[in-house]
């Protein structure tokens, strides 16, 4: 298919900005935490779940959004967030707990919330699709074409919320998109062990008004392919769609996670498929930027990280009094 | 009989229990997620499917009301199951089967039908994980009648109050401490690692422990809180103060006795708690000390809890609200004045 060059360089700028903010994260989660590992050590402590890998799911189909189109995000949400255009920022100092974040402080990496660019996410598996339904109502009740898209894993698939507003949203015909990134794990139990259907577009025939999507070996080009398929269904009101794209998880599913129960040569076969090689390589190829440009925005991405992380470092720590204010408005 | 002492993590405790259960009795099982290969993210199936297999050692989806209910529906049936809901925290989205069903049918079937299972799962904060994942909660499944709800502190406690909970005819809800439970990944906290014998035993599912005697006040407290009122107890003496402390370990069967007992003997009560403040164990024990003991109260019953916010993420953020051993022995210093 052809792709605008413009949304071709944004998807490589925006998958090359994620990659790398979580390699920042990789080593500002570890700081602390040597020689022994201690999960509420360091300047970043708590859980942290990456998304090396898992970017062409995030840039496909943002890049047919705009500020008015809502996401939900589940626990792992860095590269959608980036995607969408979250203020990095104050994304970053809220993953350092700073008094400048996102939630100033007191939300952490699973509980991102900008409503800028009306992003959200949490740490509940599934909770997110009926929030990202709510969404798709009120654009429908306020007679707006805004869509709204739910992020999960494949293990989220089978939590009662997916099925329960699956239905709800295919009869009242919502502009909603469940985005399903199978990355084959829900933490160690492989999906084979978990699901009962080979991918979960095929659950999309269970209901009227809902077309299923199924993006093979994370290819970025083809999930923005579909993913401008489903947003459109979605703006015309013709209803709910299920995208799944078979995705790579390259990290453990939390940082220090020992991954006792994946092969070991698991991880190595899934880098050679790197999807931002690939894409990298197709636009040199295909001619649609030159080596040179493509360092530039590489270097703009990775600038543009750096920047945050630098912000987030020199923020100030909230009071600690702090934690009693904000339960009410 | 052990003539060394053997030490194990409060996992592994938890562990040992769950293995010489189902060697016992071939109706236990077990089932959640993460249960199997990965021997529960917080440990506490750890070598069980090696040994059992797959078929007593249970994987599940990402399905709690499916799997809990599953739980009960098979203990209807005079299974045994053990099923883990990771973090207490997930509760919300399988309540139902919990409260509705689990705790209700032995009751509404006029005591015909039995539910001999056990609801394991994984509570507390303290590392940055934030409001989702660091709760206790453990009032809110304490407040519903028709569910034994306990939370052991050390690994003697919970191996033996597994294999109560196991044994036990009744619905149990047994909650583990995350930094009890000796991960190599966490604060390592001595008092996770602890003597355990290797033969089953069992530890009563109902009683408290007296773990520190004291003659000026009484501290009672619930797994982690305990700890920091046992260090909290140990600031104190070197200033003169004599604490008592005491572990609950049992919400439901609560030990009222032990705690009025004290009570009469030092005439001031702590409650310490690591759950939300309001409508909690706190409260709970401090009206039990108003309604059966209010005349050996020489001041007003001081309580430490999470001051009614949820866990906040930033470290000093959530340190302000956990209760801890100095502010434990503050509150006491100031109510001995009173
Ligand atoms: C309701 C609920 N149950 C369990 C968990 C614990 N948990 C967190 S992530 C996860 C696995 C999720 O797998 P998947 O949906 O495939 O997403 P992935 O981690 O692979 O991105 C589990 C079981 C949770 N957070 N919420
Ligand atoms: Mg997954």
């Amino acid at each position: 298919m052809s792709i605008p060059k413009e949304k071709l360089l944004w998807m490589y700028e925006t998958m090359v900005k994620s990659r790398y903010y979580e390699e920042q994260l990789v080593e500002a989660y570890a700081e602390g935490k040597k020689p022994v590992f201690n999960i509420g050590a360091g300047p970043v402590p708590g859980e942290m779940h990456l998304s090396n890998g898992q970017e062409p799911a995030a840039v496909g189909i943002c890049a047919h959004l705009t500020k008015d189109d809502t996401v939900a995000s589940p626990h792992r949400p860095h590269h959608h967030a980036i995607a969408k255009g979250v203020n990095l920022n104050r994304m970053t100092a809220e993953i350092f707990g700073k008094e400048t974040g996102l939630g100033k402080g007191k939300g952490g990496h699973m509980h991102l919330f900008d409503p800028e660019v009306k992003f959200s996410c949490g740490g509940i598996v599934a909770a997110g699709i009926p929030q990202a339904a709510g969404a798709a109502l009120a654009a429908k009740q306020k007679g707006t074409d805004s869509v709204a898209v739910a992020f999960i894993g494949e293990g989220a698939a089978n939590a009662g919320a997916f099925h329960e507003t699956l239905n709800m949203a295919a009869l009242w015909k919502l502009p909603l998109i469940v985005v399903v990134e199978n990355n084959s794990w829900g933490i160690s139990v492989p999906k084979t062990a978990s699901t009962a259907i080979s991918s979960n577009d095929k659950r999309a025939a269970a209901y009227e008004n809902t077309t299923g999507y199924l993006v093979e070996d994370n290819d970025p080009i083809e999930m923005y392919r579909v993913s401008q398929e489903a947003v459109e269904r979605a703006r015309r009101g013709e209803g709910p769609s299920i995208i799944e794209i078979e995705t790579f998880r390259f990290l453990g599913h939390f940082q220090g996670d020992p991954e006792l129960y994946r092969e070991k040569d698991e991880v190595p076969s899934l880098l050679l498929r790197d999807p931002i090689e690939r894409i990298k390589n197709k636009i040199l190829s295909e001619g649609a930027a030159s080596e040179n440009e493509v360092e530039q925005l590489e270097n703009k991405a990775k600038n543009e990280v750096d920047a945050a992380f630098q912000f987030a470092r020199e923020s100030e720590y909230p009071k600690p009094e702090a934690a009693l204010e904000d339960v009410f408005c | 009989m052990q003539t060394t002492k053997r030490m194990l993590t409060g996992n592994k405790a938890m562990a040992e229990a769950i293995a010489q259960e189902m060697e016992r009795d071939p109706n236990v099982f077990v089932l959640g997620e993460d249960v199997g290969k990965y021997g529960g993210i917080f440990g506490a199936t750890q070598g069980l499917l090696e040994k059992f297999g797959d078929k007593r050692v249970l994987d599940t989806p990402i399905s709690e009301t499916a799997f809990i209910g599953a739980a009960i529906g098979a203990a209807a049936e005079g299974m045994r199951p053990i099923v883990e809901l990771m973090f207490v925290d997930f509760f919300g989205v399988c309540m139902d089967q919990i409260y509705n069903h689990m705790a209700k049918i032995p009751y509404m079937s006029g005591g015909n039908v039995k539910l001999p299972m056990v609801l394991m799962t994984g509570v507390g904060g303290g590392y940055s994980d934030a409001a989702q994942h660091s709760q206790t909660l453990y009032a809110t499944f304490a407040h519903l009648p028709g569910m034994k709800v306990v939370a052991p502190s050390t690994p003697y406690d919970l191996k033996g109050m597994m294999a109560s909970a196991i044994r036990d005819d009744n619905p149990v809800v047994f909650m583990f401490h995350k930094t009890l439970q000796g991960l190599g990944w966490m604060d390592q906290v001595d008092e996770s690692v602890g003597e355990v014998p290797e033969e089953a035993y069992t530890v009563p599912l109902g009683k408290a422990n007296v773990v520190r005697e004291g003659t000026d006040v009484t501290i009672v407290g619930i797994q982690m809180m305990t700890h920091q009122a046992v260090a909290a107890a140990k600031i104190l003496e070197n200033q003169g103060i004599s604490a008592e402390v005491i572990d609950i370990r049992s919400l439901v069967p609560l030990d009222k006795e032990t705690i009025l007992n004290s009570v009469r003997k030092t005439h001031r009560l702590v409650v310490v708690d690591e759950d939300y403040k309001s409508y909690g164990f706190t409260s709970e024990i401090a009206a039990i000390a108003a309604e059966e003991a209010l005349y050996e109260l020489e001041a007003p019953v001081k309580r430490l809890a999470i001051p009614d916010v949820p866990i906040p993420y930033s470290r000093d953020l959530e340190k302000y609200v956990l209760p801890n051993a100095q502010k434990i022995a503050d509150a006491v210093v100031k109510l001995m004045k009173e």
